[in-house]
C-alpha cells in the first residue's frame, strides 16, 4: 500500500514510469439505460404532432476513479447508486455512454472484441450471486478448464490439467470435487470455484461485485480470507464492490463513496472511517447497526433517495442534505482533493461550511 | 494455510447410473402409472413401427403379394374373415394389419423428421433471436409471427400444389416423405423458436453467462455450449407435444389427398382410403387405422403432459 | 406465566428420503413486551420456527412434537377457524420481502379496510380512519395520500412502513418480524429498526426479530437465541450473549465479523459450513467444525461426538455445549472443597 495512492484528479496519466501509472482510469464515465423500449414505442402524439420521447435511467452520472497496482478500492452505496454498473462497465459487459476507461494507459472501452482479449485475461470478475454465476450443465473440471483452454490455446492437455490442479489447491477445493456439477455444492464453496476460475488465468485485476453479499456470515470470513490470501500470494489489485461497511472497514485500501450515479467522497479506508467529511458518508455511517451498546444516535436523512430519471440539478444530495443552500442546487460539485488524501465533492465543505 | 480447513472429505462420486437412480426423473415416473402404460404404449409403437418389415405378414408395398379377389375381408371376430388377414384387408386387398405396421412407420418417421427440422431451425433461431436481441430479434420474431398466421395446411397445400404442377404427381409421390417433413417442419418452427428465446432471456441475465462474457468466449460458444444446454428442458416438453401434432398434421394432409399416396400409405392417407368404404359396411378400413392414430397420440400427449410436470421448475427445482 | 410459550418443539418435512428434523426440541418463552431475537444462519430453522408459531407450515412440514401455548391457548392442533382469530389478530407477521404480504393490485387503503373488516365488525370510514392512524404511527409522511396508493408506486422502505402499519392494525399482542430489514439499505434499515424500538415499547407490543445480523439484534433487542442445525445452542440477555458468547459457535460467529479483526488482517474464520438437515453429525452438531472438541491438554471430549449436549446455565446464559459444562464442573469443584 503506497501512502500516496491519491493522484491529483486533473491531469491524465503520466506517461513513462509505470509504476506510477495507475493500472485502471475511469474519466468521466456514464452510462443510460433506455426505459422507452424501441423506435415504435418511443413515438407520442403530442398537441397534435408526432414526436420521439425519451426516457433514461442515469445508472452513472460521470464517474471519476483511480485504481492504483496492488490497492483494493472499494465502491460503496445503497442500491440504485450505480456502484454495480461501474463494475460491469469496467468489465466490458455494458458499453459507457460517455466517458473512458483506461487499462494501463490504454483506452479499453472502444476496443474490438479481438483486440479485448488480451485485456480479457488481465482482469478478471467474480459475481455476487454464487448460485447462478456456475454453469449447472458443466462439472467444475470444464468450469475451470474453459478460461485456460481459451487464453492458452497452445498448453497440453496436461498443462491446462495442471493449471487447473494449481488453481484448485489455492483456493481450497479438494481434486475429487472436479468431476461434479455446482448445484452440489454450499454457497460459499460455489464462490470458491468462482475465485478459482476468475485466478485460473492468473489475471492481475479483478472485479468483485458483492461477492459475499449473499453468503452466511460465517462463510463471509472464509471468502474474505480467501480474497486477501490471493491478493497477497498474486500481487492481486482490486475493484471491490460493496454495501457492506463493515467488510469496507476490513479489506479496502481506499474507499469511494456512491450517491446516486456520482461518487461524494474517495477517501484511504481509515480516513474515511475516522473522518467522514461528505454529508452522506456520515450519514451512511452512523446507520452501520454496531455490536456496542453505547449507541449513538445516527443520522437521519430527510425523504428518499430520488429516482435515477428526472436527476435533481446541481448536487444530486442536495434535497437530503442538511446543509444544502443555493449553491448546492444549481451546481455541480466536482471532487476536491484534500491534504488527508480524501476527495470530497461538497460545497459545503468546500467553502469551510462544514469540516 | 488455513484455506485447507475447507478441504472436507467428500463422499464417494456417484455413478451416472446412480444419479440416475436416485433422479427426481425416475422417482417420478416410478409413481405415475399413466405415464409407465404411455411409455410401455408408445416403446411398443416405435417397436413395431422399427420392425414392420419382419412383423408384418405380407409386404403392402409389394404389388405381387396383393389379391385383389381378398379385398375388403373383415377382421377376425367378424363372420366371412379370413384368418391370414388378421384384421381384414383393405379396397385393394392388402393386409390392413401390415399396412398399419407400415403406416405408423410412416407416421413416425414424418413426425419425428419433421419435429428434427423445426427443432433445428426453432433453437437456431431462438437462440439468435433471445441472445443478439436488437434488430435480429425483432427481424426473427415478426418472421415468427407471419409464419405462425398461415396455418400448416395453408402452407402445405400451396406448396403441395406447387410441387404438384411443376414436377407432376409422380413426383410429389417419390418425394412425399422429404416433403411433408420439409413442409410441416417449417410451418411449426415459431413453437421452438418462441419457447427457445423465453428461456434464452432468462438464461442470459444469470451471472455464469456474464462470467463467460467476462472471459472473453465468442458469441457462438456462449450461446451454443452456455445457453442452449440450460434450455433443454423446455425443448424436450414442447417436442412431445410436437410430435404428436406434427403425426396429425400428416394425417390430416394425408386425409385430404395432400400428403402420403395410397400406394404407400401413411395412418391419414389409410383412413382416407377407407373413409368411402363406411358406407358399404367396410368400417374397419377407416376405423381401425384412426384407432391406432388416437392412441398413438394420446399416448405422446401423456408422455409430454408428465414431462413437463417433471421439469417445470415453478414445481420443483432441481 | 408468559404470554407464549414453546416447550420441546419438533418440526420434520416429510421427504421422499425420509424425514429431515427441522426443529428439534426448541423452546423459549416471551413475555408481554419483551423483545427476542433469533439469530442463525441460512437453514439454522429460524424461519421455520416463526412459521410454526403460526402454524403456518405448509406440507411437507409438520409439527411432530412439542407444544405452543399463546395466552394460556395450545396452538398445536388448534383448527384453523381458532387460530385465523390469532394469526394476525393477536399474534402478525413481517415478512423479508414486503410484497409477499401486499397484493399489487389494491390500494394500501383498500387493503387495511379489508384486513380490519375480516377481524371486526366495523364499517368503512370506521376501518379508514383506523388505517389512517396506523400509517401516522409508522411515521409515513402524508398517510392520507398513501391510502390511495398502490403498493408499486411505494419505496422499498415505505413498502416497510406500510407492511408494519398493516401488523399494528389489530393491536396485537406479539409481531414476528422474519429478516424484516434484510432486502434494504444499511440507511433505511436503520430507520425501521428505530420504528419497531419505538412502537414496541409505547404499546407493550412483544417482538420476535428473527436475523442474521447480530448487529441489529444487538441494537434492537432484550434476550435473543442462537441457532444452529435446528437446535437452539445458547439463549440469554442479549448483552451478555454479545459481550461474553459461551457457546463456540456463537464466539466463531462474533469473531468472525470483520469489525472484530484489526484492518487488513485475516479474519477468525469457522471452518466448514452448516451440515444440511438430512445428514446431520452425530453428538453435538457443531463438533466438526468445533475448535474444543479437543481438550487443552491433548485428550478428546468424546461426549461431543456421541451425545447431544443439553444446557447448561453459565451466567445469565444458558448455553448447550460440552466443553462449557465441562468448565462449570471445574470451577465449581474447587470452589466447593475451597468452602468445606
Amino acid at each position: 500500500m503506497t501512502a500516496t495512492a491519491t493522484a491529483p484528479l486533473a491531469h491524465p496519466a503520466a506517461t513513462g514510469d509505470e509504476a506510477a501509472r495507475p493500472l485502471l482510469e475511469i474519466r468521466g464515465l456514464e452510462k443510460r439505460f433506455s426505459l422507452s423500449g424501441d423506435f415504435l414505442e418511443q413515438l407520442k402524439f403530442k398537441g397534435g404532432k408526432l414526436v420521439r420521447e425519451q426516457e433514461h435511467v442515469h445508472a452513472i452520472n460521470g464517474v471519476d476513479l483511480e485504481i492504483q497496482r496492488g490497492e483494493a478500492l472499494c465502491v460503496v452505496g445503497e442500491s440504485g447508486c450505480g456502484k454495480s454498473t461501474v463494475a460491469r462497465t469496467v468489465m466490458g459487459l455494458l458499453h459507457p455512454s460517455a466517458g473512458e476507461i483506461r487499462y494501463d494507459g490504454q483506452r479499453i472501452d472502444n476496443l474490438s472484441t479481438q483486440a479485448l482479449m488480451p485485456y480479457r485475461r488481465r482482469m478478471q470478475m467474480i459475481f455476487q450471486n454464487p448460485y447462478a454465476s456456475l454453469n449447472p450443465r458443466m462439472t467444475i473440471q470444464q468450469t475451470l478448464e474453459e478460461p485456460i483452454r481459451l487464453h492458452h490455446p497452445d498448453w497440453s492437455r496436461q498443462q491446462v490439467s495442471d493449471k487447473v490442479a494449481e488453481v484448485m489447491g489455492s483456493v481450497g477445493i479438494a481434486a475429487d470435487w472436479g468431476k461434479r456439477y455446482g448445484h452440489e455444492f454450499s454457497g460459499g464453496q460455489r464462490q470458491r470455484i468462482a475465485i478459482a476460475r476468475a485466478l485460473a488465468v492468473d489475471p492481475e485485476f479483478i472485479v468483485a461485485d458483492e461477492p459475499i453479499s449473499a453468503l452466511d456470515v460465517s462463510i463471509q470470513a472464509q471468502v474474505l480470507n480467501l480474497l486477501m490470501d490471493a491478493q497477497r500470494d498474486r500481487h492481486l489489485t482490486y475493484l471491490f464492490i460493496t454495501h457492506d461497511l463493515a467488510v469496507v472497514e476490513h479489506f479496502g485500501t481506499r474507499v469511494a463513496v456512491m450517491y446516486l450515479g456520482r461518487v461524494c467522497e474517495v477517501a484511504p479506508t481509515a480516513t474515511l472511517f475516522a473522518t467522514p467529511r461528505h454529508p452522506y458518508t456520515r450519514a451512511l455511517m452512523s446507520a452501520i447497526p454496531r455490536l456496542e451498546d453505547d449507541r449513538p444516535q445516527h443520522i437521519r436523512l430527510e425523504g428518499e433517495v430520488p429516482t435515477p430519471v428526472h436527476l435533481p440539478s446541481g448536487c444530486v444530495f442536495h434535497a437530503r442534505c442538511p446543509h444544502a443552500n443555493a449553491r448546492c442546487r444549481q451546481e455541480v460539485p466536482a471532487l476536491i482533493a484534500r491534504d488527508d488524501g480524501s476527495q470530497v465533492a461538497c460545497h459545503a465543505i468546500e467553502e469551510g461550511r462544514l469540516d | 494455510m488455513s484455506t485447507e480447513t475447507s478441504l472436507q472429505p467428500t463422499a464417494a462420486l456417484p455413478s451416472r447410473w446412480a444419479r440416475f437412480r436416485d433422479s427426481y426423473l425416475l422417482y417420478s415416473f416410478r409413481r405415475d402409472l399413466i405415464a409407465q402404460v404411455s411409455l410401455a404404449v408408445f416403446i411398443a409403437f416405435v417397436a413395431c413401427a422399427v420392425l414392420a418389415p419382419w412383423l408384418a405378414p405380407m409386404n403392402p408395398y409389394d404389388l405381387a403379394q396383393i389379391d385383389i379377389l381378398a379385398s375388403e375381408l373383415p377382421p377376425f371376430w367378424i363372420d366371412g374373415s379370413d384368418p391370414a388377414y388378421l384384421l381384414g384387408t383393405d379396397a385393394q386387398g392388402r393386409d390392413l394389419l401390415s399396412t398399419i405396421l407400415y403406416g405408423a412407420r410412416v407416421s413416425l418417421i414424418i413426425g419425428f423428421g419433421a419435429v428434427a427440422l423445426q427443432a433445428l431451425l426453432g433453437v437456431v433461431f431462438g437462440l439468435l433471436a433471445g441472445y443478439l436481441g436488437g434488430r435480429i430479434d425483432a427481424f426473427l420474431m415478426r418472421l415468427a409471427d407471419i409464419q405462425l398466421s398461415f396455418s400448416t395446411l395453408m402452407v402445405a397445400i400451396v406448396v403441395g400444389a406447387l410441387v404438384k404442377a411443376i414436377f407432376g404427381g409422380a413426383t410429389f409421390s417419390a418425394y412425399a416423405v422429404p416433403l411433408l417433413v420439409l413442409i410441416i417442419g417449417l410451418a411449426e418452427w415459431p413453437q421452438y423458436a418462441r419457447t427457445v428465446r423465453a428461456s434464452v432471456l432468462a438464461e442470459k441475465g444469470k451471472e455464469y453467462v456474464d462470467a463467460a462474457r467476462t472471459m472473453g468466449l465468442p458469441s457462438r460458444r456462449i450461446m451454443f455450449r452456455h445457453i442452449l444446454p440450460n434450455t433443454l428442458s423446455p425443448i424436450f416438453v414442447i417436442s412431445t407435444v410436437q410430435v404428436a401434432n406434427a403425426i396429425i398434421s400428416e394425417a390430416a394432409l394425408s386425409f385430404l389427398g395432400l400428403g402420403m399416396p395410397e400406394t404407400h400409405p401413411s395412418l391419414g392417407s389409410l383412413i382416407k382410403s377407407g373413409f368411402d368404404y363406411i358406407q358399404s359396411g367396410s368400417w374397419w378400413i377407416t376405423l381401425i387405422p384412426g384407432a391406432v392414430l388416437v392412441v398413438l397420440v394420446l399416448v405422446i400427449n401423456l408422455l409430454g403432459d408428465w414431462l413437463r410436470d417433471v421439469l417445470n421448475p415453478r414445481l420443483y427445482k432441481g | 406465566m408468559s404470554l407464549l410459550e414453546v416447550n420441546h418443539l419438533d418440526v420434520r418435512f416429510a421427504l421422499r428420503r425420509g424425514d429431515v428434523k427441522a426443529l428439534r426440541d426448541v423452546s423459549f418463552s416471551l413475555d408481554r413486551g419483551e423483545r427476542l431475537g433469533i439469530v442463525g444462519e441460512s437453514g439454522a430453522g429460524k424461519s421455520v420456527a416463526a412459521f410454526t408459531l403460526l402454524n403456518l407450515i405448509a406440507r411437507p412440514g409438520y409439527i411432530a412434537g412439542g407444544s405452543i401455548r399463546f395466552d394460556g391457548q395450545e396452538l398445536t392442533g388448534m383448527s384453523d377457524r381458532a387460530l385465523r382469530r390469532i394469526r394476525g389478530n393477536r399474534i402478525s407477521m413481517i415478512f423479508q420481502d414486503p410484497m409477499m404480504t401486499l397484493n399489487p393490485v389494491l390500494s394500501i387503503g383498500e387493503q387495511m379496510v379489508e384486513c380490519l373488516k375480516a377481524h371486526r365488525r366495523i364499517g368503512r370510514r370506521e376501518a379508514r380512519a383506523i388505517a389512517l392512524r396506523k400509517l401516522e404511527q409508522v411515521h409515513i409522511p402524508s398517510p392520507e395520500a398513501r391510502l390511495d396508493q398502490y403498493p408499486h408506486e411505494l419505496s422499498g422502505g415505505m413498502r416497510q412502513r406500510v407492511i408494519i402499519a398493516i401488523a399494528l392494525l389489530l393491536d396485537p399482542d406479539i409481531i414476528i418480524a422474519d429478516e424484516p430489514t434484510t432486502a434494504l439499505d444499511v440507511t433505511i434499515q436503520a430507520e425501521i429498526m428505530d420504528l419497531l424500538l419505538e412502537l414496541c415499547e409505547k404499546h407493550n407490543v412483544g417482538l420476535i426479530l428473527i436475523t442474521h445480523d447480530l448487529g441489529v439484534v444487538s441494537q434492537v433487542t432484550q434476550r435473543m437465541l442462537v441457532m444452529y442445525a435446528g437446535r437452539v445452542i445458547e439463549q440469554g440477555p442479549t448483552r451478555d450473549i454479545i459481550n461474553d458468547p459461551q457457546h463456540p459457535y456463537t464466539q466463531g460467529l462474533m469473531n468472525a465479523l470483520p469489525q472484530m479483526a484489526t484492518p487488513g488482517s485475516r479474519l477468525n474464520q469457522i471452518p466448514g459450513s452448516m451440515p444440511s438437515l438430512d445428514n446431520l453429525p452425530s453428538g453435538c452438531a457443531f463438533h466438526p467444525r468445533c475448535g474444543f472438541v479437543t481438550r487443552p491438554d491433548g485428550s478428546e471430549r468424546t461426549a461431543c461426538r456421541t451425545q447431544v449436549p443439553g444446557f447448561v446455565a453459565s451466567g445469565n446464559c444458558q448455553a448447550a455445549c460440552h466443553m462449557v459444562a465441562e468448565m462449570l464442573e471445574r470451577e465449581r469443584l474447587p470452589a466447593e472443597e475451597t468452602t468445606r
